[in-house]
């Protein structure tokens, strides 16, 4: 049994799409780096320096073997917003180039190519909520020079189909980025198979500390920020920059949290891709038959949907929702998720949103569902 | 102690003054972009008084019940008087305890109010 010391609390825990609660195993190592271990890294000869960096650099392999790819690969960021923003910055779109987002993207996957020179293009939804796959066939032209696709909407739990949409854009020369922040927590992630050219995740996501994410490159990238630790030598006019992943990482990193993320990973891979999965389905089917028996209940389930769950009842805002499933410490999500365009999509103004993680058990909905009723009785 | 008391209830299924103005004074839109709340708001002003009110509100229950609930309050008020009415004011009219989470729904209405004013004394 993994500890979560939070579900002493007695809280039903239901905003994990949100960011996850931590296991003991997190809690402690962030303990332990601060009372016995705190040190820079890269810079010292003393023994501590020296076990803080290998300790730093032993998350970078340990993120390297989660996703099977190689360390020099592996960026630390302080999360998926961060890692997007430094690929959209690393290239220098024109107003001719075109890249392709999907409907279903959080606002850290939008407004970063929003930016750019660059046009925009949208693969639609279909009337089931599903990726128009045809629609994105005929998106892809010799102006595409990049896909940016979620793995996993936060909003709907719909898990898109990532490998049929990175083999597409590579047949068309077009490079792709990975927004792997909720997918990560639930699937196993292999760069070999899936081969894509940039992938971005958050470690609490994944039942790790806030303050850290991953950049995975297949490429050489230009740093966003300059300074101390991402140079190889500075004169007083000019500097020359260490190699990858070096010169991504300017200034002292986040070192408690990147060296506690190690203990997450291991956490996830205790468990084991296989159990969440199952546990998630188990979960997820348990909720959408307990809500649908409820008339006054909308959900929203897509195809191929995964421990996330949406929702709106009849006469009621989603605030209002998440305030009485709070009185009843039922603690839930409600509003836009970060996507706008998406609550736009389903034409609501925004949904109350339910998403489960490992430590979820039933007893979690059916609470939600005592919640619910009174909802239900206040409102519809 | 129960958010949603009758009040609250009352004023956001049949929320009071809701609607459009003929010719009203001064108009605003007020968003809430974290949750999409909307307030469209007329006010008719005559000698430094609010002396008609009408909006069109789309939002969760606190944010239309606090919306009615003020609406009633301020007719006949001037605008200083107005402009300096808090969120204590509001609360002790909503009479539940609002968290921290939920303070800009209930806000949202006398938000609306208080620029509407403003404009109207800024176009003098
Ligand atoms: C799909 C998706 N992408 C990106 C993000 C942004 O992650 P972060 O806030 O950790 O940078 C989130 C989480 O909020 C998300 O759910």
């Amino acid at each position: 049994m993994i500890d979560f010391p939070f579900l002493k609390t007695g809280i039903h825990y239901l905003d994990n799409a949100a960011t996850t609660q931590k296991p003991a195993s997190v809690i402690n190592a962030i303990t332990e780096h601060y009372e016995n271990g705190t040190a820079n890294v890269h810079r010292g000869i003393h023994s501590l320096s020296e076990q803080a960096t290998d300790q730093y650099e032993a998350t970078r392999q340990a993120v390297a073997d989660f996703i099977n790819a190689k360390p020099e690969q592996i960026i630390f960021t302080k999360g998926t917003t961060e890692s997007i923003n430094i690929v959209a910055h690393s290239h220098d779109f024109t107003a001719e180039d075109e890249i392709i987002v999907s409907a279903l993207e959080h606002h850290s996957n939008l407004v970063p190519w929003q930016q750019t020179k660059a046009k925009l293009r949208v693969i639609p939804l279909k009337e089931d909520l599903s990726l128009d796959l045809e629609a994105y066939k005929k998106l892809l032209s010799p102006n595409t020079k990049l896909v940016a696709i979620t793995a996993m909407s936060n909003v709907l739990g719909t898990i898109t189909p990532l490998q049929e949409i990175i083999d597409l854009a590579h047949a068309n020369d077009t490079k792709v980025l990975v927004d792997a922040a909720q997918y990560a927590s639930h699937f196993a992630i292999d760069m070999q198979k899936l081969k894509p050219d940039f992938l971005a995740l958050s470690s609490h996501k994944m039942l790790g500390p806030t303050g850290v994410g991953i950049l995975y490159t297949a490429h050489d990238l230009k740093p966003m920020q300059f300074g101390g630790d991402m140079i190889l030598t500075v004169s007083q006019y000019e500097s020359t920059f260490a190699p990858m992943p070096t010169k991504m990482e300017a200034g002292t990193p986040n070192i408690a949290d990147v060296i506690a993320f190690k203990a997450a990973l291991e956490t996830l891979t205790k468990i084991g891709f296989d159990k969440i999965a199952t546990h998630d389905t188990e979960l997820l089917n348990y909720a959408i038959e307990k809500f649908s028996a409820h008339p006054e209940v909308t959900l929203y389930t897509p195809p191929n949907q995964a421990a996330v769950l949406s929702f709106n009842v009849k006469g009621s805002h989603p605030h209002d929702i998440a305030s009485v499933f709070n009185e009843f410490k039922v603690a839930i999500r409600s509003g836009q998720h970060c996507a706008e365009p998406l609550m736009n999509t389903l034409g609501v103004p925004a949904t109350a949103r339910m998403s489960f993680h490992i430590y979820n058990t039933t007893a979690d909905i059916d609470q939600a569902e005592k919640a619910l009723e009174k909802v239900i009785k206040l409102f519809s | 102690m129960d958010l949603y008391t009758e009040i609250i209830l009352d004023h956001y299924k049949d929320p009071q003054n809701s609607g459009t103005l003929t010719n009203p004074t001064v108009q605003v839109v007020e968003h809430n972009p974290t949750c999409g709340d909307k307030i469209h708001l007329d006010l008719k002003i005559t000698d430094n008084k609010v002396t008609q009110i009408a909006h069109e509100s789309e939002g969760c229950a606190i944010s239309i019940a606090s919306m009615s609930l003020v609406s009633d309050e301020i007719i006949g008020k001037s605008l200083e008087e107005i402009l300096k009415l808090d969120k204590d004011y509001i609360f002790e009219l909503l009479h539940v305890e609002i968290s921290a989470g939920r303070i800009k729904c209930a806000l949202l209405g006398l938000a609306a109010i208080k620029h509407a004013i403003l404009q109207h004394q800024q176009n003098g």
